[in-house]
């Protein structure tokens, strides 16, 4: 388990994803629950068209009740970085998340170097979500891959998907070690629950966690 | 000088839909006493027999086609004072006279125009530009221009000496009175102010004015309209202009190092009145006589010179400048009062402050619609229920109380709702074991997937008040697939509504 503390200093943080998944957006508003202000939220539109917009009635369900989203369409990549340029130096923001699809040029070292020197200067927490993006050179202390788990059993219908869970794999860090854990957001007490995922179904040591699929016949001349 | 125009609400053609041409009858609507009464007309209406003050219900039996609008009587008072203004052309000394007309105090200028005649027609042509019909009046008094220009010719000019025996033609309902005094005055047999004039003053005097009202007694009245009583003009002062000029020795091709030291002025005359800028102009002048124009709009009002520099600077990259500027200035072409607030005792920036300069400042370089706040409607469909509005055009709407919260004194959705939105539903592939069933697989942009539980359906009715009728119900699932993603998928219709064929299956958010 992680503390919260720990999880919410003022940095850099890429979030990788694939832009078919929420994961990763519930993943980063779970860790922002705590913080007053405003969110500046911008996407280039490659992102809004692919991963859709942000739903403020889902949002509340994770960050709370008054948080104002400020949301910031940008047509380009690059504008969508001096868009989070511009919002890093506006102490009044609680965060600012930057969404960015795919790998694009503009989005290298420097970029990143820009955007961590401000989130330092004006403590700003500055969350990038990279969907459909391979991990690049990047200053970011923390660079996570998330993505969807199972969900817990319901308790009420047995059919239907229960408490979201997320894999989380801290898979590059400079303050600690990195790993893979099953994430929750605990909405009652406001805390991020990450736990080592469950090993089962594998016995012995020849048996292969990944089954390979058995091949079946097809066709009526098949035995 | 009286100026009248008869009908300033009935601009009808600007509120009709434009299908009703002039001989529609359309009336103007006002709130009554007993339901909606007839603020003005058109004279296709007038002829069918509406009258100002009549309900409208009993014009509608009159005239069953009547089309009833609603008047906006609030707009026009604003109008007209904004023509008051505009009337000053003509004369420096103007005012707004009751709901429809306006008194200008053309002593002096009318030789200006080549005459009191020419003025007129001046007045006559300008006004009928603006789409205006008017009744103009001159004459000496305050009184006898208002009779004039609503109970004389269209078009009249009245000299003093025959001021008397004019006045004395017109019906008592020209002198200004309430109505209770003009039933007193028609039931006493007096229905020309050539009537009352016959009267002894004596009697005049005792039989009105004993209840109070002596500001508005005929006798008080008629003096003021024969000049015997003093009737001032009070002429509202114009609004303040916010402007700053500077006129250079030497042309400049870079404007920005000047440019601090004017908006410090414009600010400091601003901080003066107590006021605060909405929205900026900047006027370079070139050499060759050419102008640029900058604008800049602001989230909230604001006389911070520094903000505003820098909401104008990022307009230079592509600015031509040829062989100079000579001449620069800056206006604030939108003032609200912005009273003084005292910053923290931390020291801290105000964060309501802080926020709106960001949002001027990412407005100012990606347009006006690219900052976006959401907007919750009062609708139960998710794409309507809250949608992205940009920030500028939003008034701050009571947010509704999120999902699942229920404060605010609204009842939010008690289901789950999606974190991301799709912009548009998107087409998906389903395989499904009954129709009305939940869905087995799907596939969605090209990739299946297999759906290993679900909850639903939700099911979600058009709105039939402003949908079309072939608009079809929406059943919702949450669905979780193999791999571990949830999904927001809906079925549009079932089999058999009679509204379209077969449903068809639409993935619409991404749940956390």
């Amino acid at each position: 388990m992680l503390s919260k503390a720990d999880m919410c200093c003022p940095a850099v943080t890429e979030v990788f994803t694939t832009s078919r998944d929420g994961a990763a957006t519930a993943f980063l508003l779970a860790q922002l629950a705590s913080r007053r202000g405003p969110i500046l939220w911008v996407q280039d539109r490659l992102s809004a068209q692919e991963g859709g917009l942000p739903y403020g009635r889902g949002i509340a369900g994770i960050t709370g009740q008054d948080r104002p989203i400020l949301r910031v369409a940008a047509r380009t990549p690059a504008e969508a970085l001096w868009a989070m340029e511009e919002g890093l130096e506006c102490s009044a923001l609680s965060a600012v998340i930057g969404e960015v699809w795919g790998s694009p040029k503009v989005l290298d070292f420097t970029a990143t170097k820009r955007l961590a020197l401000r989130s330092q200067r004006s403590k700003v927490p500055l969350w990038v979500l990279r969907s459909d993006a391979e991990p690049s050179l990047s200053v970011a202390p923390d660079r996570w891959r998330v993505a969807s788990a199972p969900s817990t059993d319901n308790t009420l219908d047995a059919r239907a998907p229960g408490e979201a869970l997320w894999s989380a794999e801290l898979f590059r860090s400079r303050t600690r070690r990195p790993g893979t854990w099953v994430a929750s957001h605990d909405r009652a007490s406001d805390r991020l629950h990450l736990v080592a995922p469950l090993r089962d179904g594998a016995v012995g040591e020849d048996a292969d966690p990944h089954p390979a699929p058995r091949l079946r016949p097809l066709g009526r001349g098949a035995a | 000088m009286q100026t009248r125009t008869p009908r300033p609400a009935c601009d009808p053609w600007d509120v009709a839909p434009p299908e009703y041409g002039p001989d529609t009858p359309l009336v103007l609507a006002a709130e009554g006493h007993h339901g909606p009464i007839i603020h003005a007309m058109t004279e296709a209406a007038a002829a069918m027999g509406a009258t100002r003050g009549a309900r409208v219900v009993d014009v509608r039996s009159l005239c069953p086609d009547l089309l009833a609008l609603p008047a906006d009587l609030a707009g026009d008072a604003a109008a007209l004072g904004r023509m008051a203004l505009w009337s000053r052309r003509w004369c420096p000394w103007s005012a707004t006279d009751g709901a429809d007309g306006l008194v200008l105090d053309t002593t002096g200028a009318a030789h200006l125009w080549g005459g009191e005649a020419a003025m007129l027609a001046d007045m006559r042509d300008r006004l009928g530009d603006l789409g205006q019909e008017a009744r103009l009046a001159i004459a000496p008094t305050h009184g006898a221009a208002w009779a004039l220009a609503r109970y004389g010719d269209p078009q009249e000019i009245s000299h003093p000496d025959a001021l008397r025996a004019r006045l004395a033609a017109l019906p008592v309902a020209a002198l200004r009175l309430d109505a209770a005094t003009l039933l007193t005055l028609r039931r006493l047999g007096l229905k020309r102010i050539g009537d009352l004039m016959l009267l002894p003053r004596a009697t005049l005097d005792r039989r009105f004015g004993r209840d109070g009202k002596a500001l508005m007694t005929p006798l008080r009245r008629l003096d003021q309209a024969l000049g015997h009583l003093p009737e001032p003009v009070v002429s509202p002062a114009p609004p303040r202009r916010y402007r700053a000029v500077q006129r250079l020795a030497e042309p400049i091709l870079d404007p920005q190092p000047s440019l601090p030291g004017l908006l410090r002025v414009l600010c400091n005359d601003l901080a003066r009145d107590g006021q605060g800028l909405r929205a900026l102009r900047l006027d370079l002048y070139h050499v060759d006589g050419q102008a640029s124009v900058f604008e800049a709009v602001t989230a909230r009002a604001t006389r911070d010179p520094a903000h505003l520099f820098r909401l104008l600077e990022r307009r230079f990259e592509g600015l031509d400048a040829g062989f100079g500027f000579d001449t620069l200035a800056v206006e604030a072409t939108c003032v609200e009062p912005q009273t003084a607030a005292q910053t923290r005792l931390d020291g801290d920036d105000d964060a309501d402050l802080a926020t709106a300069t960001l949002i001027d400042r990412l407005t100012s370089r990606m347009g006006p619609r690219a900052v976006q706040r959401s907007t919750p409607r009062p609708s139960h469909l998710p794409e309507r229920a809250e949608i992205w509005r940009p920030t500028g055009d939003t008034p701050r709407a009571n947010r509704l109380a999120p999902g699942g919260l229920g404060g605010g004194g609204l009842i939010a959705p008690p289901r789950e709702r999606p974190i991301r939105l799709l912009q548009a539903p998107e087409p998906i592939e389903v395989l499904y074991a009954v129709p009305e069933g939940p869905p087995v697989r799907f596939k969605w942009r090209r990739r299946p997937y297999l759906i290993r539980r679900h909850q639903g359906p939700e099911r979600l009715s058009p709105e039939w008040w402003h949908a079309t009728s072939t608009a079809r119900l929406r059943d919702y699932y949450k669905v979780e697939v193999s791999d571990g993603a949830r999904y927001w998928l809906f079925r549009e219709g079932i089999a058999g509504d009679g509204r379209g064929g077969d449903p068809d299956w639409f993935l619409h958010g991404l749940f956390a």
